[in-house]
């Protein structure tokens, strides 16, 4: 052998060495939305946007029990804890402005539960969705927010909450062939949640034929609400639908009993007055009120036997609120979809691309969760909606399961 | 003279006086057109009269510690709403035990005297505490050192509440005598409402009482007069401030308890709105100004109830009654172009203003 030859093939071999003592390539992110790296050891960070303080505060507190359920349940994902922090979104569109600039500040975030209120949905998604993130939420309802084309359905939006366009198309639907009313007054609050709902029902409740006599309007921060009932009295209908919240819900049906005209008038509201609040709240008064909400009779049966212990060993209370599985369910789906799709390096770093995430999100078809077979719609109506109304009796929670 | 007058004119003060043209040829067209439809009857407008009488003195009891601390301190007290929100709590959570022995409905007098009593001392002792602990220390202070910290007691208050009683809602139980309503040919009086007038007019006449004829009230007027030369005479001036943080205290204590007749439920952010609206009657009345901080309340009180199906719902206008407040405080607008000192100006002040 001559030298230059060995020479050559003594570089080959240290070069080889060289190469394989380095590794694989490193990981490079091609991702549209770049890449969140999770070094060996770091948790895995997310974080929710829910009211959880203020008056409706039992709204999100419930929701993030939800929430810190499943990560219990969970454990882990690929090797990783799970960080959770959190905003409050203070149910309104200034809540949602500070929670939503804070969380997108953010870049270790890789999705973010929430928002509970729409009208906080409303300024905090499109902040969330420019930060590339994953945004899920359990509880917004509001119809445009995940209508195709509509300037409020953002990229990266989803939702394991029901469409108000269901909930209200329900409500008409009973009103009209269960209580058989012909003419129906409703009230909102100025909230997105409200107004959308109210007036999905005017239009479902048209549509079966029946006469809408008053269409009202209420600031949820009023006590008093005898004058806005006595006009709607004058109108003469049989059924007021009001789907606003607890507060001013409670107040208005108390005081619905007192004004001439409305003593023998169907009160009905949605979701947002499910709470055993309302029964404080209305008293009395609170007999044969009815409320849309979403049915529990029809979740899986790991929801009884397994998540409401659960929930009442660790917070020592009966659910808050409607939307906790909700929130699981949203929580369960975003530790699959980062499953499916994270790429995991030999020495334990974890990359989560933030594209390939969200058609993660998207692509989820017939998931297993509490609240039904989720398969989300390519705008993020991922529900597996099934309204029942439930009537409340005095001193008893939660409601009567009445219809269907 | 007429020249001198018309030189000294500006713009603002035609548009100012235009603006309240305007709103008061609204008001009285809005209110003609109205009452020719003819959409309520009679008996509807008197019923809405009978709740803003019943709401403006619940105001007029909340303004009344507003305008008294003004008046002295030439400061406004803007956690005066929380020391109103906490006889609610405190009138709660007495009935709630009251009811639980049985002597709610049994002894429905002595029960609500009972009441009455504890949370109007719970209130005017945190009224008394908070110008001890959060105002006194600041009194040399300037003016908007006081105020910042009144919002900052204001918070603590609320919270400390929801962290008592937590943040759900309250409700107050009903007693069986205050339930129903006495009918006058189609006129409904709830007896809730009657006992809310007249509990208002019965503590309004005792404060004005305290205010007018005793020896406090004396001194109160002195200090609210000129504070150094009151402490020269003799007069213990913070003794003065103390009691007046008292009597308003004691009266937002009982508004509390006459406001949970009308609306049984407490929550710890509930005194927030009615906290704002007292302020603004007693601006509208004349701020430092104590009759004046009853008559705007009154005048409030009617509007809210009346304002929005008297002057809009004629027009056509849809789902009038979230106008409410737009409508209170427009009519506000209007009344402080006219005088702007507030109806009766601002009394207690003058030497000040």
């Amino acid at each position: 052998m001559n030298k230059r030859l060995f020479v050559l093939l003594s570089l080959l071999v240290i070069a080889s060495m060289v190469l394989a003592a380095c590794g694989k390539a490193p990981y490079e992110c091609t991702d549209a939305l770049g890449c969140v790296d999770v070094a060996p050891g770091e948790p895995i960070h997310i974080a929710y946007a829910l009211v959880i303080s203020g008056a409706d505060e039992t709204l999100g507190i419930d929701s993030r029990n939800g929430i810190e359920i499943a990560i219990d349940e969970k454990g882990q994902v690929l090797g990783h804890d799970i960080l959770l922090t959190g905003e409050d979104d203070g149910c309104s569109a200034e809540g949602g402005q500070a929670s939503g600039t804070k969380l997108a500040a953010d870049p270790s975030i890789v999705a973010v539960i929430g928002t509970s209120c729409s009208s906080a949905a409303r300024v905090a998604v499109p902040l969330l969705s420019q930060a590339g993130f994953v945004i899920i939420s359990p509880s917004n309802t509001a119809i445009d927010l995940t209508l195709a084309g509509n300037p409020n359905n953002h990229p990266g939006y989803l939702r394991t909450a029901h469409s108000d366009s269901i909930q209200g198309a329900a409500a008409a639907q009973f009103a009209w062939e269960t209580l058989q009313v012909k003419n129906a007054a409703t009230i909102h609050d100025g909230s997105l949640y409200a107004e959308q709902l109210a007036g999905q029902f005017v239009k479902s409740f048209q549509e079966y034929g029946g006469t809408i006599t008053a269409q009202e309007a209420v600031d949820p921060n009023q006590t008093d609400f005898k004058s806005v009932l006595t006009s709607i009295a004058a109108t003469g209908p049989e059924l007021i639908y009001y789907p606003i919240f607890i507060k001013a819900g409670s107040l208005i049906t108390r005081q619905a009993k007192e004004v001439a005209g409305l003593e023998e008038t169907h009160l009905m509201g949605a979701d947002g007055m499910f709470s055993p609040d309302v029964v404080e709240g209305a008293g009395e008064a609170v007999e044969g009120l009815m409320v849309s909400s979403p049915d529990f009779t029809v979740f899986g049966p790991d929801y009884a036997a397994k998540f409401v212990p659960a929930y009442e060993t660790k917070y020592g209370t009966t659910p808050l609120s409607i939307f906790h599985a909700h929130a699981y369910d949203a929580t369960m789906m975003v530790f699959a979809a980062i499953e499916s799709v994270a790429v995991q390096d030999a020495d334990g770093t974890l990359h989560i691309p933030r594209q390939a995430l969200r058609d993660a999100m998207f692509a989820t078809k017939d998931f297993k969760g509490l609240t039904g077979n989720l398969t989300c719609s390519a705008t993020g109506d991922c529900a597996d909606p099934h309204i029942a109304v439930y009537v409340y009796h005095v001193g008893e929670y939660p409601p009567e399961k009445i219809w269907p | 003279m007429l020249k001198a007058w018309l030189q000294r004119i500006t713009l603002a003060d035609i548009v100012v006086w235009a603006i309240g043209l305007a709103i008061f040829i609204g008001v009285i067209w809005g209110s003609v057109v109205t009452l020719s439809i003819g959409k309520y009857s009679t008996a509807t407008w008197i019923n809405l009269s009978i709740a803003g009488l019943a709401l403006g003195g619940i105001y007029a009891l909340i303004a009344l510690g507003y305008t008294l601390v003004y008046g002295i301190l030439r400061m406004i007290n803007f956690a005066h709403g929380e020391v109103f929100m906490s006889g609610p709590f405190t009138a709660t959570f007495v009935a709630t035990g009251l009811v639980n022995l049985g002597i709610w409905n049994r002894y429905p007098v002595l029960s609500l005297l009972i009441v009455v009593i504890v949370a109007a001392t719970i209130s005017t002792l945190i009224a008394v505490m908070l110008e001890r602990i959060a105002y006194r220390p600041l009194r040399a202070a300037p003016r908007l050192v006081p105020l910042i910290t009144a919002i900052g007691a204001s918070f603590f208050l609320q919270y400390t509440f929801r962290g008592l009683y937590g943040s759900g809602l309250k409700s107050y139980p009903d007693m069986k005598i205050l339930q129903g309503f006495w009918t006058i040919g189609d006129v409904r009086v709830f007896k809730t409402q009657a006992a809310a007038i007249v509990g208002a007019l019965v503590m309004m006449l005792i404060l004005y009482g305290i205010v007018q004829w005793t020896k406090t009230g004396k001194a109160m007027r002195a200090v609210s007069e000129d504070k150094e030369t009151a402490a020269l005479m003799g007069i213990d001036v913070d003794r003065v401030i103390t009691t007046t943080f008292a009597v308003g205290g004691a009266s937002a204590g009982v508004a509390g308890i006459l406001f949970l007749l009308l609306f049984p439920v407490a929550h710890f952010f509930m005194g927030f709105i009615p906290g704002l609206k007292a302020f603004t009657a007693a601006v509208l009345g004349g701020i430092g100004n104590v009759p004046g901080a009853f008559l705007g309340a009154m005048v409030l009180g009617m509007i809210e109830s009346l304002g929005p199906n008297l002057f809009l719902d004629g027009l056509g206008i849809p789902a009038v009654n979230q106008l409410k407040d737009a409508i209170a405080f427009t009519i506000l607008v209007f009344i402080l172009i006219v005088r702007p000192t507030g109806i009766l100006g601002e009394q207690m002040a003058q030497a000040k203003a």
